[in-house]
């Protein structure tokens, strides 16, 4: 494997699976560059032009995603899910979830709990695809901040 | 009727890596290593098995040239679809085995709700999860 392009998709799906793997834990972009080995700034874009979104948003779709599993699969309280999933604020958590979800999350949680399926599948289906604003990646890469929290 | 699924089969991109990873690092053992002419047909099964993965390599002249660079860029994207899951007896011990071979674990094993495991990538994306179920 020694394409250039090839050895660049590696890397950043190795920062990807370490967003998949602490996404409870304080994920800066400087970490995550050095996991793909290169600059902050090279890593953002060219996370963006290999999955189609930068870091910042795609660990925001990996938070929410787990707190969906979490609202749907126990009892723990909405407050609790905001933070085991690493949001630092309720109020960041609510505002996310609700506009990735459609809906609050706890109207969400009274749809009932999930049936047990493979937990990577889980991760990978239950991922919500969009803010939204479906349809046009490109827009929302343009507007989003670029670093997580 | 059929009795058995013998064979699947998954992209790596090249042969020589995969064979070192897969029985090298993980531990499966060969189960052909031909030189058809046309092809190297390579399969690995975990040892005491008969199920078997072709480790297939995408080229020319199975495929043309820029269908196999689409196929190299989604595999390495992760994308491929190619993925293993593994049963382990112990699922700590074979954490602690790959790591110590240097094997890149993003995850340590997990409690989950059908059983404890992991996730990692072979060196091309392929998705591997190694668990130990319960009972």
């Amino acid at each position: 494997m020694t394409r250039a392009g090839e050895e660049r998709n590696r890397a950043m799906l190795r920062a990807r699976d370490a967003m998949d793997a602490g996404y409870e834990g304080e994920l800066d972009i400087a970490a995550l560059a050095r996991l793909a080995c290169c600059s902050p700034s090279h890593f953002i874009r060219t996370f963006a032009a290999t999955f189609d979104e930068t870091p910042h948003r795609y660990l925001q779709r990996r938070r929410v995603e787990r707190a969906m599993f979490l609202l749907r699969s126990t009892p723990a309280n909405v407050t609790d899910v905001c933070w085991s999933v690493g949001f630092a604020s309720l109020g960041t958590f609510t505002r996310t979830f609700t506009r990735v979800v459609g809906e609050t999350p706890t109207a969400y949680r009274a749809r009932g709990p999930l049936p047990p399926v493979p937990s990577c599948f889980a991760m990978a289906w239950l991922r919500p695809s969009s803010f939204g604003e479906a349809g046009d990646g490109r827009t929302a890469l343009a507007s989003d901040a670029c670093s997580p929290r | 009727m059929l009795t058995s699924l013998t064979i699947t089969s998954l992209y790596v991109l090249d042969q020589d890596q995969a064979l070192d990873f897969y029985v090298g690092t993980l531990g499966l053992e060969v189960g052909s290593d031909l030189d058809l002419g046309f092809m190297r047909w390579l399969t690995v099964r975990v040892p005491g098995e008969t199920r078997e993965v072709l480790l297939e390599r995408p080229g020319p002249p199975a495929m043309d040239g820029g269908t196999a660079d689409q196929v190299r860029d989604l595999v390495t994207k992760g994308a491929s679809a190619g993925t293993l899951f593994f049963n382990t007896d112990d699922v700590q011990q074979t954490w602690d085995d790959l790591k110590a071979k240097g094997v890149d674990l993003p995850e340590e094993p997990t409690e989950r709700g059908y059983g404890k495991d992991f996730g990692f990538r072979d060196p091309f994306g392929n998705h591997v999860r190694i668990a130990q179920l319960p009972g």
